[in-house]
């Protein structure tokens, strides 16, 4: 066999490379020494911090199945008032940044705050001490906050798992004499079991990666120790350090989700989709459940909505300003430059996947694609190390003839970019790897036995092909851009300031009121992928009864 | 316009020989059809030829141009083949014109539209060419994909599977146009199918394939009285093997009792088995002598013109078919005979 590099491997390889090494350099940095402050921190407060942030991980995935399991089952299998409304409705709060809902719900329940102010108008009481009432502000309410928002991606992935089960297992289940709760603990549930775990390590990372709520709540976790080491101490092998022990977390997550999904295949096959409901609740229990996922629903997004909405109203003059198109503007470009580059990138990736009969040439998409796990704190110090390093070889060379040109990468937009490219690069992949399957092997046969180049197969045939799946792609990143923080935080220019910034300060010095138009606007762009994935999975159940006529 | 040329080919993957040690030639104008089951190598002997794998080794050459050796490799777009696939792989978002003027390259718009209208008409589908793939029927997108891969005049013509997506009713029929129209266009073919029927009825000559092999290569009729394995036999039809005795003057003694065939047997007296076919059987209603040929009825079956028998025949088991009015029922002894014909005699 002859031995040859295509130029799409070249591009495949080297992308993998490039969005790969701040990983490396944080592993390899994190393994060097660093008596003066890591000793200091592990002698300290690294002990909590940890266990804060177990506490954290753990209360989350606690209340997230609470909230979720009743609602994915009630939504997959039963009848009852609101429900096809519920079905889409019930993802909204995934569109809710956590520093959003935590100063909403600070401001309502602080002792200042209206609930307090009509509690002790009603009841009478002068002060603190003549009633208790919680604290919004700590690990608990924290774990209420982040749950409130993560629960979404258990309830469609677990209502998603039971759709994919035949409703016939469960009417099996029940002629044998099992009741309808007898049934769901025997049958269905174990039998999404796998969904399940994989849904939780999901929101367990998410959980873990969350910077604001903990960092506003003043709760210490790993991840406000790896912002306050790297600005409190300038130290990046101490944040390298702690991000360290975050990424064994992240291996630990990533490792559960892999092995719940190895057995997907055997025990979650022969999904049939049929829509008919498989229990009618009687008149009391229907109105329970509707009124069971209204209360989550107010919660997690309605009232932090319409708080947001009266501040807008009331404050419309201060926060309808400059500064927001600015932000915006700001943010919108980064966004798209992001997208863009992501979805090029995983498009010649996969394409490479695809004409290569070679599994190694699976590898440049894996290693890409890991950044998704990387929380945004660790995600910034990671993408620092190199760069500085590129900046400080830089500087010593052109210092030799002309004036250094300063921190050129680290210190500019390229920082930022890198990061969230490297962070969302996977949601590209996937999307476009599954638009790719799609398409049958045979078209690029076809095209290339008509005399075609792969080239030329990729632009005539391909591209057309797979613009839904990349528009998809480019959306999905393009409203995670929006909402990220921790990351922006970190690495942003000094005279840069993204959407999510600039709502984040004003949430930190409790004025949230002036950028209540900025923060509406990130939960409005939030919304779109709702939409637009409810409306292409109708429009793909179009294609695919339109292909088969 | 053409000669496919395969030399000891070979293709590993992943430690298993796919292909091993393959050679095929094939004439002008000549439709070869590669027979076997699912797994034999047929579709990646028909991938290799295309240049959409690369063989481990071999040659591969079409009108004494080589395509692959072990100095040389030829891309795929370079080869001027025309490929007709299973799920026809009809672009989607192209019209059918568009898609049957795919492969018309560096031509003029005129020459480009001309032809594509004469394409059309050749596969009677004029004034289609503005529709979409999916707004045709099954019959209509494999006309459209014919069309598309002989519109270049590719120097050969591959078919993988193109008629196991048709319904039975109509496949017979689609199969002689098909095969009208590639004569038509003087273009060698290499049909791949897992199916004897369609095999038979489509193509001229018939190379069966087993496990990267090519056991053996002939007319259908070659294959079907002269198999030189039982694994040929047995693909072509379902029957019985019995121990036979070699008598000579194309007899044999067998426990089911003489049996003579219509075709000159090579080789002198010897033992082996033949391999009998159920339409030379016959059975008769048990005489009184007591026969060495009486069987058993184990099952009966009425398949509206025809019943179904299922007899037992030392350890084996064949199904019957007869024009009788149900005369034996379960349970039943009955004289078989075995009809002269042209019998298929394996030497032990």
């Amino acid at each position: 066999m002859r031995f040859s590099i295509s130029r799409w491997q070249c591009i495949a390889w080297s992308a993998g490379i490039i969005l790969t090494l701040p990983l490396i350099f944080l592993i390899f940095e994190s393994l060097i020494p660093d008596p003066e402050v890591f000793d200091h921190l592990w002698n300290t407060v690294l002990w909590d911090y940890t266990f804060n942030t177990f506490v954290l991980i753990f209360g989350v995935l606690a209340l997230s199945c609470l909230i979720a399991l009743p609602l994915g089952w009630l939504v997959a299998y039963c009848d009852f008032p609101g429900k096809k409304q519920f079905e889409w409705a019930l993802m909204l709060p995934l569109a809710m940044p956590t520093y959003i809902i935590a100063y909403v719900y600070t401001d309502l329940l602080d002792y200042a705050g209206p609930v307090q102010i009509w509690l002790r108008s009603t009841f009478n009481w002068q002060n603190p001490d003549d009633y208790w009432f919680f604290d919004i502000r700590t690990l608990p309410g924290a774990i209420v906050m982040i749950a409130l928002v993560l629960y979404p991606y258990l309830f469609l992935i677990f209502k998603t798992a039971l759709r994919e089960q035949s409703f016939k297992l469960v009417q099996a289940s029940q002629l044998m004499g099992y009741s309808a709760r007898q049934s769901f603990f025997k049958v269905s549930l174990p039998l999404a079991r796998g969904s399940i775990v994989a849904a939780l390590a999901l929101i367990a990372m998410e959980a873990m990666a969350d910077f604001a709520t903990v960092n506003y709540f003043a709760v210490s976790t790993l991840t406000t120790a790896v912002y306050d080491t790297w600005l409190g101490y300038y130290s990046l092998t101490a944040a390298a350090k702690i991000s360290g022990i975050m990424l064994l977390f992240v291996f630990m997550f990533l490792s559960i989700e892999r092995f719940s999904r190895r057995n997907k295949a055997v025990h979650e096959r022969g999904g049939v989709n049929n829509d008919a409901m498989l229990y009618t609740l009687s008149k009391r229990n229907g109105f329970l459940a509707t009124l069971f996922c209204c209360v989550v629903l107010i919660f997690a997004f309605f009232i932090p909505v319409s708080i947001l909405v009266g501040y807008a109203v009331s404050y419309f003059d201060q926060a309808w300003n400059s500064e927001f198109f600015i932000y915006a503007w700001q943010s919108l470009k980064l966004a798209a430059i992001v997208s863009f580059i992501c979805v090029a990138l995983s498009l010649f990736v996969v394409f490479n996947q695809r004409l290569s009969a070679k599994s190694i040439d699976l590898i440049p998409g894996r290693m890409a694609s890991m950044g998704y796990a990387l929380p945004g704190t660790v995600l910034a110090i990671a993408v620092l190390l190199p760069l500085s390093l590129l900046d400080d070889a830089v500087n010593q060379f052109v210092g030799q003839f002309m004036e250094e040109p300063g921190l050129i990468f680290s210190g500019t937009l390229v920082a930022i970019t890198l990061a969230y490219v490297v962070r969302f690069y996977a949601i590209s992949q996937g999307t476009i790897e599954a638009s790719f399957t799609r398409i049958s092997p045979s078209l690029d046969m076809a095209s290339r036995s008509m005399g075609k180049t792969p080239g030329q197969t990729l632009s005539k045939i391909h591209f057309p092909l797979l613009r839904r799946g990349m528009l998809t792609a480019a959306l999905l990143i393009f409203i995670e851009c929006m909402k990220e923080l921790p990351a922006a935080l970190l690495l942003r220019p000094f005279d840069f300031e993204t959407l999510a910034t600039h709502v984040f300060q004003y949430v930190s010095d409790e004025q949230l009121e002036l950028a209540s138009i900025s923060a509406l606007f990130i939960v409005l762009v939030g919304l779109l992928p709702l939409y637009f994935i409810t409306s292409s999975m109708e429009s793909a159940k179009f294609e695919e009864e339109s292909t088969n006529e | 316009m053409s000669d496919l040329l395969i030399e000891k080919l070979n293709f590993d993957y992943q430690g298993n020989k796919v292909i091993d040690n393959l050679s095929l030639t094939i004439g002008k104008n000549e439709i070869v059809c590669l027979l076997g089951a699912s797994g034999c190598g047929k579709t990646t002997t028909l991938k290799a030829v295309a240049g959409l794998i690369e063989p481990s080794s071999g040659l591969i050459s079409i009108s004494n141009k080589t395509f692959n050796d072990k100095h040389v490799f030829v891309a795929p777009e370079k080869r001027n083949i025309g490929m007709m696939f299973q799920d026809y792989a009809l672009f989607p978002h192209l019209t059918v014109a568009q898609n049957i003027g795919y492969g018309l390259l560096d031509k003029n718009k005129k020459v480009k539209s001309e032809r594509i209208t004469e394409m059309l008409s050749l596969v009677k589908l004029e004034g289609l060419g503005e529709r979409y793939p999916h707004q045709l029927s099954g019959g209509q997108q494999q006309r459209v994909a014919i069309a598309r891969a002989l519109a270049y005049k590719p120097s050969i013509l591959l078919l993988d599977e193109p008629f196991s997506n048709i319904d039975h009713q109509v496949r017979f029929q689609l199969i002689e146009d098909i095969r009208r129209i590639i004569k038509d266009q003087q273009v060698s073919a290499i049909f791949v199918t897992h199916s004897k029927d369609e095999a038979f009825a489509f193509s001229d000559k018939l190379a069966i394939m087993h496990e990267g092999k090519i056991i053996q290569q002939g007319t259908a009729k070659e294959l079907f009285y002269q198999p030189k394995a039982k694994m040929v036999a047995e693909f072509l039809g379902q029957g019985i093997y019995i121990d036979a005795q070699y008598l000579g003057d194309s007899k044999f003694k067998t426990l089911l009792g003489k049996v003579r065939s219509t075709q000159e047997i090579d080789g002198d007296k010897q033992n082996g088995s033949l391999y009998i076919r159920p339409q030379h059987i016959s059975l008769k209603p048990k005489s009184t002598v007591v026969a060495e040929n009486s069987v058993t009825i184990l099952s009966k079956r009425f398949m509206g013109t025809r019943y179904i028998y299922r007899i037992g025949i030392s350890d084996q088991e064949i199904e019957i078919a007869s024009t009788d009015d149900g005369q034996f029922d379960h349970g039943d002894q009955v004289d078989l005979n075995i009809l002269p014909h042209p019998v298929n005699f394996f030497i032990n």
